[in-house]
């Protein structure tokens, strides 16, 4: 499996506000982008695997996406993953193009929680909605309080990923926020939800974003088709306070599988691309990861640094803090970017990228590894 | 969006009316022993269904919390600040609660012991806890 399929193809939608625009229109400009991007025509995608909307989940809805893009795929479906979804589509289109069922795939997610509603961030949680617990953000900052608690942890240890993307969104020019961010900024935050501040939460953007897969033997520009050279998952599942260990979830899985498929040592990486929708998710899943011991990612981003010159240069277009709040694939896109030399700060001769994507509370994970192109 | 009213059920009945019979009851699993919330038909351990509803001493320790701020429904803008945490029971069933005595969460800690106390909201006994030894 290892390096036999290649992302050949990404595009993407200005991110920010997209007032009046259809979600679905979102996902064919992107789209288009994408299978041109790969040097395909259209009808040689023969899968579209959909990411479900957080703003509008319905029914047949990979369908309704097929049907705008004219393609009557071999496979089509809509997948509800949260966050960690676009990396496991991206998995599950690799499998059938290894099994010889389809040649090309095309993964989409778009959505416009920004101009539109944002009720589904700020839900009602089940039976527990009686107790006043509601929104997305509260169940991150039970996790964030589990982990300032236990490991005693300065909040600086959470702003510096924020004001480290916030730095790398403002070097890109595609970036929904571009202001960037101090210490002293982050620490002056107001709070939603203690012990949130208002910069640990990431954007809300709309947008929409696509990449194409396929057989790397078969990519029409081998010298752009980034090869998959590791896979993971690990679906966490429960409920934040019913995990057994409220700090710890199946992520540490997710990459360990990725890591021993592509046959690498988390020394080898040149750069990763961590899910950011809270601080908090970064440093979870950089020791998840192996690549800080527990409780010391933080401390470890502020002695070594998470820039390009920095121990692991980490979301370097500014991750979904920064450059858009859009559910994954934008990680997966600029990773494409680096590995091809094509990012606006560019990790110097880059050898193998990590990036991951997670949902729910915590509770879905995938993993992706890349290479370089042959 | 008003008070989110529970939706009773065959399943979780008997912990609404627990409540309202001033008890804190859980479920527990007369296969292989296993204590949960939130009421389930099956024992998410060992997936029998030969389960029975049992009180709890109402003891507990808090694993961490959260404080709101910002009201995410009409109905909670009273409450504010609020905080929701997570306890476990000595018996080993969690739950989502408020400490009635938390001080707007500065005097909540990991760990800390907190005891049961029924509070009716909206005509509804909602299983709510106090620091029982306050610092």
């Amino acid at each position: 499996m290892r390096g036999k399929v290649s992302i050949t193809g990404v595009g993407h939608t200005t991110w920010g506000k997209h007032p009046g625009r259809d979600r679905v229109a979102l996902i064919v400009e992107a789209a288009a982008k994408a299978i041109a991007d790969a040097g395909l025509e259209k009808d040689e995608i023969d899968a579209v695997l959909v990411k479900q909307p957080n703003s509008a989940p319905g029914i047949l809805y990979g369908q309704k996406v097929a049907e705008a893009l004219g393609l009557r795929p071999t496979i089509g479906l809509n997948l509800d993953q949260g966050g960690a979804a676009c990396t496991s589509l991206l998995q599950y289109g690799s499998l059938a193009i290894e099994a010889g069922m389809i040649k090309n795939a095309l993964i989409v997610y778009g959505d416009t929680p920004r101009t539109g509603s944002r009720a589904a961030l700020h839900r009602p949680r089940g039976d527990d909605a009686i107790m006043g617990w509601y929104s997305v953000a509260a169940g991150y900052a039970m996790i964030h309080q589990a982990y300032q608690q236990r490991y005693s942890s300065a909040p600086e240890e959470f702003g510096i990923f924020a004001v480290q993307m916030r730095a790398n969104g403002a070097e890109n020019p595609n970036a929904h926020l571009r202001s960037p961010l101090t210490m002293d900024e982050y620490l002056a935050g107001g709070k939603l939800i203690d012990p949130l501040r208002k910069d640990d939460f990431c954007l809300v953007s709309d947008g929409a974003a696509a990449i194409v897969i396929g057989a790397t033997a078969d990519a029409r520009d081998r010298s752009r088709a980034v090869p998959l050279l590791g896979m993971g998952q690990g679906q966490e599942s429960w409920e934040v306070h019913l995990r057994p260990d409220i700090l710890r979830t199946k992520a540490e899985d997710s990459a360990n599988m990725a890591f021993k498929m592509a046959g690498i040592d988390r020394k080898d990486l040149s750069f990763a691309q961590i899910y950011d929708c809270f601080t908090v998710t970064v440093l979870q899943t950089l020791e998840d990861y192996g690549l800080a011991p527990r409780g010391t990612a933080g401390k470890k981003a502020l002695a070594e640094g998470i820039g390009l010159d920095g121990w692991l240069p980490l979301n370097t277009s500014g991750g979904l803090l920064s450059e858009s709040g859009t559910p994954g694939l934008q990680l997966i896109i600029e990773g494409v970017r680096q590995m091809r030399g094509e990012a606006t700060l560019q990790v110097k001769d880059p050898r193998f990228g990590l990036i991951t994507n997670q949902g729910g509370t915590m509770h879905t994970h995938a993993t992706i590894i890349v290479g370089q192109p042959s | 969006m008003s008070f989110p009213v529970p939706e009773i059920t065959d399943v979780n009945r008997p912990y609404w009316d627990g409540l309202a019979a001033g008890e804190l009851r859980y479920q527990h699993c007369k296969c292989c022993g296993n204590n949960w919330l939130p009421a389930r038909e099956h024992c998410p351990q060992c997936l029998s269904p030969d389960r029975e509803w049992r009180a709890s001493s109402g003891k507990g320790t808090i694993l961490s919390w959260v404080v709101y701020r910002h009201a995410y429904a009409p109905h909670l803008a009273d409450r504010l600040p609020y905080d929701v945490t997570a306890v476990e029971l000595d018996e080993g069933a969690r739950l989502l609660t408020n400490i009635v005595n938390g001080d707007e969460g500065r005097k909540l800690s990991v760990g800390a012991r907190v005891a049961l106390c029924i509070e009716n909201e909206e005509g509804v006994s909602l299983p709510r806890f106090k620091l029982t030894d306050p610092k």
